[in-house]
């Protein structure tokens, strides 16, 4: 039942050009980003010789793609989740839902699969950039992995805040800008406490966590932060659709 | 009567209310559907008709009451309650960017047909709405009336116990509103259909059972045959060249009543009793011969689907009338 929404899901981003042109103009940006971190490298690959322990090409190149990656998610998540529950609420679609034997935890589920999928296809897409460095040179797997790992778990995390917000309204723009809203507060909710180490906000902000497992230091602690975080998003999608059969 | 004896209730709702912040929209609505039954759910528009099919539907929670769909409670057991259900919105709940097979996949999905029965549901769903030529094509691309078949195979692709049709023929040109009509009596043989609409031909066309709910609350319900026997035994409308004299009327065995309707007509109603009623008539002829009137016309009244409901939504203070208890 969740995979039948989920790919019902699928097929209807697919049938819009807006999945498309998501996935070329990310990907378009993305490869410029990526050239041009392979020019520096070659302009900084004489100094780095004389250096001890110098970075490699994993840390100049992938990092880099990797944290400019999360910043275009930051911009495209919201486009994409923006419909998910509010454009049925809009066109009356969710009445098929709301009238099949499905459980709202059943539909809120495929459709966190459903564009989990479409954005599992966005990582391939992204992944065969650095991937492709492996012809020419030797790169450090654990690193590239964690970024990987990183930019999955972020997605996942912008995803579930996409969904929610999306079952709030009837409004997809509305929806797109509320997310779009809330996820860079999210990003950014640190910036005052700059100084001061370990505090709530620190805690609380997206980019604390994953520049860590961009670096390559997976720690449980931003592990459970994104799990804690996708399933209260998830959670309150579901009480959401559950109180929208009462209230509207 | 209808012969409910012999088949089973499919929806039992009992004291469902529902408001909209302050405005109660259903007022403590009851009603019973029974295998066989197409009932028609008549109201003018904010009637709270499409109100009380989500709620019967389970897309709409009620504030209070009781619904059970082929003994299963709505509330308390919805996954198996909706499994019973089939529902065309008033605005049908199309993927238009989908073809017409694969959303009628996804629905069959959605109500849990089993995989291998899908190709068989999807290919009788899209012979009974005439759809078998337009499986590959988006539904964007139909028109509106093929969009609303669309929005009836949905409701009927899992074969439920029960479908809820919210004003299915509005925007179809009359040839497909004959064949929607058509398809409605087909499927209230095997199934119980609720028929929400404001078209009362409709009502008098495809249903069985009627009920008109007004400002939120039922008003009347009665079974079609009943209704059309009522209107046999009605009232006859004589109009003359010349004034009249109502008294010469009076105390005639096998009229009931009269009324002035002007100086020349008046409404003259007779006794059920046939035999009376008869020799009534041949009275009046004889009355109206000796005063050597003109009988200009002479209707016989019935007592229409329409006068009820014009009469029941209306009148101002139609919600204190008490509905009748037929069914």
């Amino acid at each position: 039942m969740i995979l039948s929404i989920a790919l019902r899901e699928v097929r209807s981003l697919f049938m819009s050009p807006l999945a498309w042109t998501v996935l070329a103009v990310t990907q378009f940006i993305l490869a410029w980003i990526f050239f041009a971190q392979i020019d520096n490298f070659f302009v900084l690959q004489p100094q780095l010789q004389s250096l001890k322990s110098a970075p490699g090409v994993t840390d100049l190149v992938a990092a880099p793609l990797f944290n400019i990656t999360s910043i275009v998610l930051l911009m495209v998540t919201p486009l994409m989740t923006m419909r998910l529950i509010s454009e049925e609420r809009r066109s009356g679609t969710i009445q098929l839902l709301m009238s099949s034997p499905v459980s709202m935890t059943q539909i809120v589920l495929g459709k966190y699969l459903g564009m989990m999928i479409f954005f599992s296809l966005f990582i391939l897409q992204i992944s065969l950039m650095p991937l492709s460095l492996y012809i020419g040179t030797e790169l450090d797997s654990g690193k590239l992995m964690a970024g990987f790992l990183a930019i999955f778990l972020l997605i996942a995390a912008f995803v579930s805040v996409g969904l929610y917000l999306s079952s709030l309204t009837d409004n997809p723009t509305v929806a797109a800008v509320a997310s779009f809203g809330l996820l860079l507060l999210l990003w950014i909710i640190n910036t005052s406490a700059a100084e001061s180490t370990d505090n709530l906000f620190n805690y609380l902000s997206l980019i604390q966590h994953s520049n860590a497992i961009i670096r390559g230091v997976i720690n449980t602690t931003d592990i459970i932060y994104f799990l804690l975080f996708i399933l209260t998003f998830l959670g309150l999608s579901i009480r959401q659709l559950d109180s929208y059969r009462l209230q509207h | 009567m209808p012969n409910t004896t012999m088949s089973t209730t499919l929806i039992k709702a009992t004291g469902i209310n529902r408001y909209y912040g302050n405005t109660q929209v259903v007022k403590n609505l009851e009603f019973e559907l029974n295998t066989g039954d197409i009932l028609g759910f008549l109201g003018p528009n904010g009637a709270g008709k499409s109100t009380s099919m989500q709620i019967i539907s389970g897309s709409l929670a009620p504030d209070a009451g009781q619904i059970t769909i082929n003994g299963f409670d709505l509330i308390d057991n919805p996954t198996e309650a909706k499994r019973q259900l089939g529902y065309l919105p008033e605005q049908p709940p199309l993927y238009k960017e989908l073809t017409v097979d694969e959303y009628l996949i996804y629905s069959a999905q959605l109500r849990n047909v089993e995989k291998h029965a899908i190709n068989d549901a999807l290919t009788k769903a899209k012979q009974r709405c005439g759809l078998s030529d337009v499986g590959n094509k988006m539904i964007n691309n139909l028109s509106k009336g093929y969009q609303q078949r669309v929005g009836i195979a949905q409701a009927i692709i899992h074969s439920p116990a029960v479908i809820i049709l919210d004003e299915p023929t509005v925007g179809l040109d009359p040839i497909q509103i004959q064949e929607i009509r058509q398809l409605i009596i087909e499927l209230g043989q095997e199934h119980g259909v609720i028929l929400s609409t404001h078209i009362l031909p409709e009502v008098q066309a495809v249903c069985n059972r009627v009920q008109i709910i007004q400002q939120g609350e039922l008003v009347y319900h009665n079974d079609m045959q009943s209704l059309n026997a009522e209107n046999q035994s009605s009232h006859t409308t004589f109009t003359f060249r010349e004034p009249i004299k109502p008294q010469l009327f009076e105390n005639i065995d096998g009229i009931s009543a009269t009324e002035l309707l002007d100086a020349q007509s008046l409404n003259i109603s007779f006794s059920a009793d046939t035999e009376k009623a008869d020799a009534a008539h041949r009275q009046l002829l004889k009355i109206f011969a000796d005063q050597n009137w003109t009988l200009i016309s002479m209707l016989p009244k019935t007592r229409s689907l329409e006068q009820i409901f014009i009469e029941l939504t209306t009148s101002e203070n139609s919600a204190s009338k008490p509905s009748e208890t037929a069914a």
